[in-house]
């Protein structure tokens, strides 16, 4: 087999990892909630009681602030949530396949008292839901 | 290297949840040590959950999760004996998996 065979199946198997998305740095870097929907292509999105988002109303610590996620809107494939008063106001984006949920439980960290907001993605559309966490001892600096 | 991950799985029916805690300490590049030091940046950037090979959650995160994240995910459609492998990736490009079976 030649060196450039070689190459060429070295870089066929390497392929099935490079499907996986990568991290959205745009997204993630933006600095108001506002450009993180942005780059994320989010232009706009409508209420929805199908989006649960089930968090503490005051959070004493704001370093570990459990907030768990349910879509029952058909179909969902994406969950996204943005603290709008952190530094950097994405937090997370979850992909779900066939198989999986659109569910998640995941503590966060709250720089401060801020509004959180959660996008889920069904059909080409977006479904939000929101909920003002109240934080006594911030999270993010120290 | 990374310490290795925890997880737990219960099966109900043919769903399953699943809680697994990663051992990182997700440095926001904020925080200052006892010296008065920036602490550097440094947090897992992507989460995925495999069973039986097929990708079913791909999740990327920030530096807004915290410390020793823990995250709970729901499986549908699986049975007892399925392959169920977790992995992450850090801002260094360090990385951990680990393997379990469903049950």
């Amino acid at each position: 087999m030649t060196v450039q065979a070689v190459a060429a199946l070295a870089a066929g198997l390497l392929l099935p990892l490079r499907a996986l998305a990568a991290w959205n740095k745009e997204a993630f870097q933006a600095k108001t909630a506002a450009d993180a929907l942005k780059n994320l292509g989010i232009a706009s999105s409508a209420e929805s009681k199908d989006v649960l988002i089930e968090a503490p109303q005051i959070a004493e610590n704001g370093a570990v602030v459990p907030i768990e996620i349910t879509s029952n809107v058909p179909n969902t494939k994406s969950i996204a949530i943005v603290i709008e008063k952190n530094p950097f106001p994405l937090a997370a984006k979850f992909d779900f396949s066939e198989g999986a949920a659109p569910y998640v439980k995941v503590n966060v960290k709250l720089g401060e008292s801020s509004l959180v907001r959660v996008l889920a993605e069904a059909g080409g559309k977006f479904y939000s839901a929101s909920k003002e966490i109240k934080v006594t001892i911030g999270g993010c600096g120290g | 290297m990374a310490e290795p991950m925890k997880i737990r799985t219960t099966l109900k029916g043919d769903s399953a949840d699943v809680r697994v805690l990663m051992v990182h300490p997700m440095e926001t590049g904020l925080r200052k040590d006892a010296s008065g030091g920036i602490v550097p940046i440094h947090f897992i950037q992507e989460v995925t959950v495999k069973v039986n090979g097929k990708l079913l959650i791909e999740g990327q995160i920030s530096q807004a999760v915290s410390r020793n994240p823990v995250f709970s995910f729901r499986l549908k459609g699986v049975k007892a004996g399925d392959k169920l492998e977790i992995a992450w990736l850090d801002s260094k490009g360090e990385r951990s998996q680990i393997e379990t079976v469903i049950a």
